[in-house]
């Protein structure tokens, strides 16, 4: 059986107080309960404070650029389907620097884990809007306040996503069961994660999202309606849903390819006699 | 060479000027002759002016000529773009219905290709293949091989069939017409079967035949045939090719893949490379293996999409931020184009570092034949790797160790219980990100010592010609084949020259370089650009200048006509 120890990496850097902590918490527990080894699981992870959570637990790790977590994470995991992969970044890293790849790893279900530490705020550079950022967020570089936020739940859903989701990381018991479940998920599992960061936003913290959110497992939702999951998705403010807005279950990319059936690359023998017979094509 | 003879088929994109080039290629390299053929094309799909060069020839032929002695004009725009080419022994194969008054003169053959092409093969299309008939009718080549490169080119079913009779009739009718056969014939050269291959599919195979079971890449010309092709065969090889969002994307999933364990290629132009810097440090800063292509064409920004240049070497030498160890292959040819990739291959995963094969528009999309790639030679090195038999050294696995050759063993994720940790942050030996001051310092030196196992791999110039001579040509990557031809036309007009040639670039072999070039005279770099870039790097490596340069940055391949008039200037 594995153990919460068996998970316990470097100490954090993080301020005190960090919602990062309740998401460390979280998936440390979730990989625990679901019995998961450290060095059957890879985290990918990008730039910002949300990209050094792999080193503050165990695991197999490769901490890459800022925003190229998942054009990497779907590399590992097409040479190696059998390693459990989870992606991890912040907002700006995710909808900004790595908007594009966001769009279309999520419109390909690649079978990853996308967990996004979304605290509207760049706080590894101290404080800038961030593309989540509410609309009149006054940092030092947007003096006259953001413009309008990336509904990233939104549009994961109309890129064809199969699993998206959004937790509180000041609810760490909900967040750990949603971890669990975008991890069993085939296909690719967005959980945008509300992480207050109690540095640099003092508009969107702890008490403010406390206040709002509410758990729609605890409504009549049904995950499996795509125009509900739409709306739900449209729901900012006053009331903010968490939990899953929508799943569906489909290939994933990697079914796509036959050579994969036969077992993950990384164990398939290389054979240079196996290019004669195309040799024998060009004579 | 007893024969040497140049074909040339002219038209407008969607003429079948590509099918009709490569059919008479393959046709004459069946008979054993050395092929080596060109492609002019524009960047579109339809319509403009694209034209397909064959050499053929019973010596060793390494690049195209200016003159033409069969020219296929699909089109009126080609008699008048390249009759002046057409040598005075020559023939213009036309339509005679589609381009009147082109004059019954000596050189014109005109046949009604189209309407023949209506008769036989009930399709106008198939007038490209009335003209190949007619062209190896007056070359002398015989029907029945003819027919069978024209089937196995498009496949023996219907289609097939009706563009081997569209063939047969152009062959036919050539030989009935008053026209005389060609003073230039070709005969059966006895050589054993070779290849008839270009620079992507060399390199294609090349990556296939090292083990490589991921490619992701986005199209751009010229490398997109690379994926196409690779594509085409993975199933049967168990590859996985991926296109995905971006040139960004490419280059950090074949990372993420590579880190995983499988050997991964991207492959892309100047324009794509430029995206990819930023994750080619990634690789860098990882000790990720990866193999880049990049198929130069003219830049900057989109410059000639569909042309040719040698502009990105010192850019592949000096991509992204920051030191790291990185090796750059510029293949002179499509063997090298074959044995580098498997080359490529085995130095990222020996030294753990990024490699850059520089081809070129040029070398990508010309054909040369080639002898059957001996397989049983291919050897593949992934490097040190963690030892699976001692479980103790998995727990205490570290990524980064420091060792002597600053290789440190890799391990695969899921491989064993050893936790891979690799970081793009400064790490310490574990993988864990660091911003101690003695870690940083013994990491850098770490990686770049990695340089001096690396230098010892890198193979020297290729040289031709006299020992000593008055001129020394200095070239690199695709030029080779033109340059060695120059060499020896030179030789002919009494002229003293010889080359010293290199395809292995970086980390560069200065010592062999400076042995190459000892006692050289002048020398003059010759590359397909606008500043010399190679030689820029020759003097910063060996402080050697160069007396002079032959450029060429047009958009063209550098010809041994071209370099023969410049050197003929020089001794002027």
């Amino acid at each position: 059986m594995v153990k919460t120890t068996d998970y316990t990496g470097g100490q954090p850097a993080w301020c005190p107080g960090c919602g990062n902590f309740g998401i460390l918490n979280a998936l440390k527990k979730a990989l625990v309960e679901l019995d998961l080894e450290p060095h059957k699981v890879l985290m990918v992870s990008g730039i910002g404070q949300a990209g050094k959570l792999p080193h503050y637990t165990r695991g197999n790790v490769l901490n890459v650029l800022h925003g190229r977590t998942l054009p990497a994470a779907a590399g590992a995991k097409i040479a190696n389907p059998e390693l459990t992969v989870i992606a991890v970044g912040g907002d700006g890293d995710g909808y900004g620097e790595g908007g594009n790849h966001f769009l279309h790893s999520v419109r390909r279900n690649h079978d990853i884990t996308y967990l996004v530490h979304n605290n509207q705020v760049y706080a590894l550079t101290k404080g800038q809007a961030s593309p989540t950022s509410d609309v009149g967020f006054v940092t030092k570089t947007t003096p006259h306040g953001a413009s309008t936020p990336l509904n990233s739940l939104a549009v994961a859903i109309a890129a064809g996503g199969t699993f998206v989701a959004r937790g509180f990381s000041g609810d760490p018991d909900h967040l750990t069961g949603l971890i669990k479940s975008g991890i069993r998920h085939r296909g690719f599992a967005l959980i945008d994660i509300l992480q207050p960061c109690v540095s640099f936003n003092r508009r969107n913290t702890f008490a403010w999202y406390k206040e709002r959110v509410y758990k729609l497992e605890e409504t009549s939702h049904q995950a499996s309606d795509r125009l509900a999951a739409m709306e739900k998705s449209q729901e900012w403010g006053e009331r903010i849903p968490i939990g899953v807005l929508y799943r569906q279950e489909k290939p994933t990319f990697e079914d796509e390819f036959p050579v994969l059936g036969k077992g993950p690359l990384v164990k398939q023998a290389i054979d240079p006699a196996q290019v004669g017979a195309l040799l024998d094509e060009f004579m | 060479m007893a024969v040497d003879i140049n074909i040339m088929v002219g038209g407008e994109a969607g003429q079948g000027v590509q099918a009709a080039g490569f059919i008479i290629a393959k046709a004459l390299g069946r008979y054993g002759l050395s092929i080596f053929a060109d492609q002019d094309y524009e960047s579109r799909v339809r319509g403009g002016h694209n034209f397909f060069r064959i050499r053929a020839g019973d010596g060793d032929v390494g690049a195209i000529s200016e003159e033409v002695h069969v020219l296929l004009a699909l089109d009126r725009q080609s008699i008048d773009l390249h009759q002046r080419e057409v040598s005075s022994d020559g023939v213009i194969i036309f339509d005679s219905d589609r381009m009147e008054g082109v004059g019954a003169n000596e050189r014109a053959l005109g046949l009604p290709l189209e309407r023949m092409a209506l008769e036989t093969a009930k399709n106008k299309q198939a007038a490209n293949l009335v003209a190949v008939g007619a062209a190896m009718s007056l070359l002398g080549y015989d029907s029945a091989s003819l027919k069978s490169v024209v089937l196995d080119y498009f496949g023996a079913l219907q289609i097939g069939q009706a563009d081997a009779d569209a063939a047969a009739r152009g062959y036919e009718d050539a030989k009935a017409s008053s026209r005389r056969g060609l003073g230039k014939q070709v005969g059966p050269a006895g050589a054993q079967k070779r290849m008839l291959l270009n620079g992507n599919e060399a390199v294609a195979l090349g990556a296939m035949a090292a083990g490589c079971k991921f490619v992701s890449a986005y199209p751009m010309s010229p490398c997109t045939t690379i994926m196409e092709y690779i594509a085409g065969k993975a199933d049967e090889l168990g590859v996985v090719v991926v296109q995905p969002e971006d040139e960004i994307s490419a280059i950090n999933m074949i990372i993420g893949a590579s880190y995983a364990g499988v050997r991964s290629m991207t492959a892309t132009s100047g324009g794509g490379f430029c995206l990819m810097v930023e994750g080619l440090g990634l690789a860098g800063m990882t000790e990720t293996p990866v193999v880049v292509v990049d198929g130069q064409r003219a830049g900057p920004a989109i410059g000639l999409p569909t042309r040719t240049e040698q502009g990105d070497l010192l850019f592949a030498l000096h991509a992204s931020h920051g030191d790291f160890p990185r090796v750059v292959l510029a293949p002179a040819n499509v063997e090298d184009a074959f044995w580098l990739t498997v080359k490529a291959f085995n130095l990222a995963d020996e030294y753990q570092v990024p490699v850059i094969i520089l081809t070129d528009q040029y070398l990508a999309s010309s054909y040369a034949t080639a002898e059957r790639f001996d397989l049983s030679r291919v050897q593949i090195k992934r490097g040190q790797l963690l030892s699976e038999q001692d479980p103790s050294k998995s727990e205490r696995y570290k990524r980064y160790e420091i060792t002597a050759s600053g290789i440190s063993p890799r391990a695969f994720p899921l491989q064993s219980t050893a936790l891979v940790v690799a970081d793009s942050d400064e790490h310490n030996e574990e993988g864990h990100l660091i911003e101690d001051a003695e870690i940083r310092t013994a990491m850098m030196l770490k990686r770049q010592h990695k340089l001096q196992g690396l230098k010892k791999e890198i193979s020297g110039p290729r040289t031709h010609g006299p020992s000593h001579a008055d001129i020394t040509l200095i070239g690199w990557g695709s030029t080779l084949g033109a340059t060695k031809e120059a060499v020896d036309t030179a030789a002919r007009h009494g002229l003293s020259v010889n080359l010293v040639h290199f395809a292995e670039i970086w980390p560069f072999p200065s010592e062999a370089a400076t042995l190459a070039l000892k006692g050289a005279r002048r020398t003059f770099a010759v590359e397909n650009n606008a500043t010399a870039q190679f030689a820029q790097l020759l003097r910063a490596e060996t402080g050697h200048q160069v007396s002079g340069t032959i450029l060429k940055f047009d958009g063209r391949p550098l010809t041994p006509a071209y370099v023969m008039e410049h050197l003929k200037k020089e001794v002027a």
